[in-house]
């Protein structure tokens, strides 16, 4: 059983789908996905445990020996990524049942469920997965799973805007499809570890160079880089909140891993930063992408597109600290890619429990929530000193770990700017803040009760995840630093 | 030289011509022909680097030497049928726009939204 843990990872949520139709029951099916999503949490716990004891773990699927057969590789890195997944995952389908029944018709249910966990599978088996087709081919499952799942919004513009996703992913997924062709044609093999062996012979072709720009720039789009990200803030915002809070915790995170699985492990640092500018370009599109990003949440009216726009600042930071290209730089990106998770999967579920209470999350509806919602306001306010990197939070930590990278690096001024674009994360947090406290209730609407306790407790359990990975760091700085000293070669 | 290599301009081509209707065309449903033809274009690129000149199917027979590489051939198939998930879903989405919107113009429901907007 314990060898077969990383094929269960992909096959127990990919089964687990349709079965859901032979349920369909609202509560039952809801019951059922909670449990399977468990599972997999069990299963990536005792996968990270094991990676971390005995180092690499190879399954063979069918048997069959590497370059010939597909083999699925969970190494450090991949192992975080799984148990970032799939505790999102289960934490936030927790609060399904109740978001749901308010913003899906009753028919719709089942498809909603059987959907989530097709795009669990989609999202284990890109990170699970050593081979380059597979990847393709995994990145379609989640992909297209999601933008059904978009789609499912209440708000006719949902529609639109899973149409204008399904055109920008399909065209980043095609970009990456002939990307891999390139590399299949120079070396002949699809196996990840291989190609990266195979790759140093024909590594000066002009051939490898278009695929690496092709891999590079479809990745990119499919983690929202600016100026890739035009499809994210609309897609986040009309998406049924659950949709909103799983996706942003988990889908450009996975993307962010593609980037770092092939420049680290499949075309090697040597090549992927020193023959091409990537650094620079990468450096100057995430500080870019901060500012602007940032810049934009402050004007907008919706509050899910506040967040959604802090969501591509944020993509911004990983990138930063991507590009620093030291192990202290990948580490506060993959730092930052777990607290991340942990702090926009508990904005947006509180914008859940608020769009559960008065149906609306336009900014100037939330005046006066902060005495009728205490609870779930309080849930936002913490999440947003996160957010910003306010001390005792997890922001703090990986801001902290940005900056020590970017000064030890000797880029004084990418320091300066990363603090730079804090700031600019407080205007938009007070203006929530500021109308939510103090702003007398809107009238009519003075007996808002407090969200309930399937909403609270799945909201209150993540920004409790919050603050603890905030002061006691040692679980996600070790296996952040044990996962990039590993991309770099260094045995600790 | 030029000639030699035909199928990657044709490849190239095709690709050009793709990715242009998706940008320049507002027609929802002619954005998803060129986001096809698009993706076909690279289909054909894997199918074309598999073929040995001469070479034969990969099954084993008496006077043949030379075999083209069934590998691509077979995740294009798997490509193939992620693409037609792709265009079903689009299709049905834009089904769905038309029925909400009444258009399938993008300019048209960018207007659309933009006065709904001002309206709330």
């Amino acid at each position: 059983m314990l060898a077969h843990l990383p094929i269960l990872q992909v096959v127990l949520p990919l089964m687990a789908a349709p079965l859901c139709w032979f349920l369909n029951r609202s509560k039952l099916v809801w019951i059922f996905a909670l449990l399977v999503c468990a599972a997999t949490c069990v299963n990536s716990i005792l996968l990270l445990i094991e990676v971390m004891k005995s180092g690499t773990i190879i399954y063979e699927l069918g048997g069959w020996e590497a370059p010939w057969g597909i083999e699925y590789r969970i190494d450090k890195l991949n192992a975080l990524l799984l148990l970032i997944i799939s505790t999102i995952g289960t934490v936030v389908l927790f609060a399904a049942n109740t978001s749901i029944q308010k913003e899906l018709s009753e028919d719709r249910h089942t498809l909603f469920y059987s959907l989530y966990l097709l795009s669990l599978t989609g999202m284990f088996g890109i990170v699970a997965t050593g081979d380059a087709f597979n990847v393709f081919v995994f990145l379609e499952i989640s992909s297209l799973s999601a933008y059904a799942l978009i789609a499912l919004g209440k708000d006719r513009r949902a529609l639109w805007a899973a149409f204008q996703y399904l055109i920008m992913g399909t065209i980043g997924a095609t970009f990456i499809l002939i990307g891999i062709g390139m590399l299949y044609q120079m070396t002949g093999t699809l196996n990840m570890s291989d190609l990266a062996v195979r790759l140093v012979d024909v590594g000066h072709t002009r051939t490898v160079f278009a695929a690496f720009a092709f891999l590079i720039v479809g990745i990119c789009l499919k983690l929202a880089l600016f100026p890739l990200h035009l499809w994210l803030p609309n897609a986040y915002a009309y998406a049924p909140s659950i949709v909103t809070a799983f996706l942003a915790a988990t889908s450009t995170k996975v993307a962010v891993y593609l980037l770092i699985r092939f420049t680290f492990t499949v075309f090697g640092i040597s090549f992927s930063f020193t023959s091409l500018p990537l650094q620079d370009i990468l450096m100057v599109l995430g500080l870019v992408g901060v500012f602007v990003a940032s810049i934009t949440a402050i004007y907008q009216q919706n509050v899910k597109h506040i967040l959604a726009y802090s969501s591509v600042a944020q993509v911004g930071y990983m990138i930063i600290g991507y590009s620093i290209n030291t192990s202290t730089g990948v580490m506060a990106s993959l730092l930052h890619l777990f607290n991340h998770a942990l702090m926009k999967s508990a904005l947006f579920l509180a914008l859940g429990a608020v769009m559960y209470r008065i149906g609306s999350v336009q900014l100037s509806q939330f005046q006066g929530l902060g005495r009728q919602m205490p609870l779930t306001m309080s849930a936002i306010v913490i999440g947003g000193l996160s957010l910003i990197g306010v001390p005792l939070t997890v922001g703090f930590v990986s801001k902290w770990y940005l900056l020590i990278a970017s000064v030890e690096a000797g880029m004084w001024p990418v320091a300066a700017l990363i603090l730079l674009g804090s700031l600019l994360a407080i205007v938009y947090i007070w203006r929530i803040v500021e109308m939510a406290y103090f702003k007398p209730p809107l009238a009519g609407r003075e007996t808002v009760k407090e969200a309930p306790w399937t909403f609270l407790g799945p909201i209150w359990a993540l920004v409790i995840a919050n603050i603890y990975f905030g002061i006691d760091t040692r679980l996600s700085v070790q296996v952040a630093q044990a996962a990039s000293q590993s991309l770099f070669g260094i045995n600790p | 030289m030029f000639l030699g290599l035909y199928n990657y301009w044709i490849v190239v081509l095709l690709m050009m011509i793709g990715f242009y209707i998706v940008i320049a065309h507002g027609n929802l449903v002619k954005k998803l022909v060129g986001l096809t033809i698009f993706q076909t274009s690279v289909f054909i690129f894997y199918i074309s680097v598999g073929v040995v000149e001469r070479g034969s199917a990969p099954i084993l027979a008496e006077g043949i030497s030379d075999y083209s590489n069934p590998l691509p051939h077979v995740l294009i198939l798997t490509a193939i049928v992620v693409g037609i998930a792709t265009t079903a879903l689009g299709l049905a989405l834009v089904i769905r726009i038309k029925e909400s919107y009444g258009c399938i113009e993008e300019d048209e429901i960018q207007k659309q939204d933009q006065l709904n907007e001002e309206k709330s």
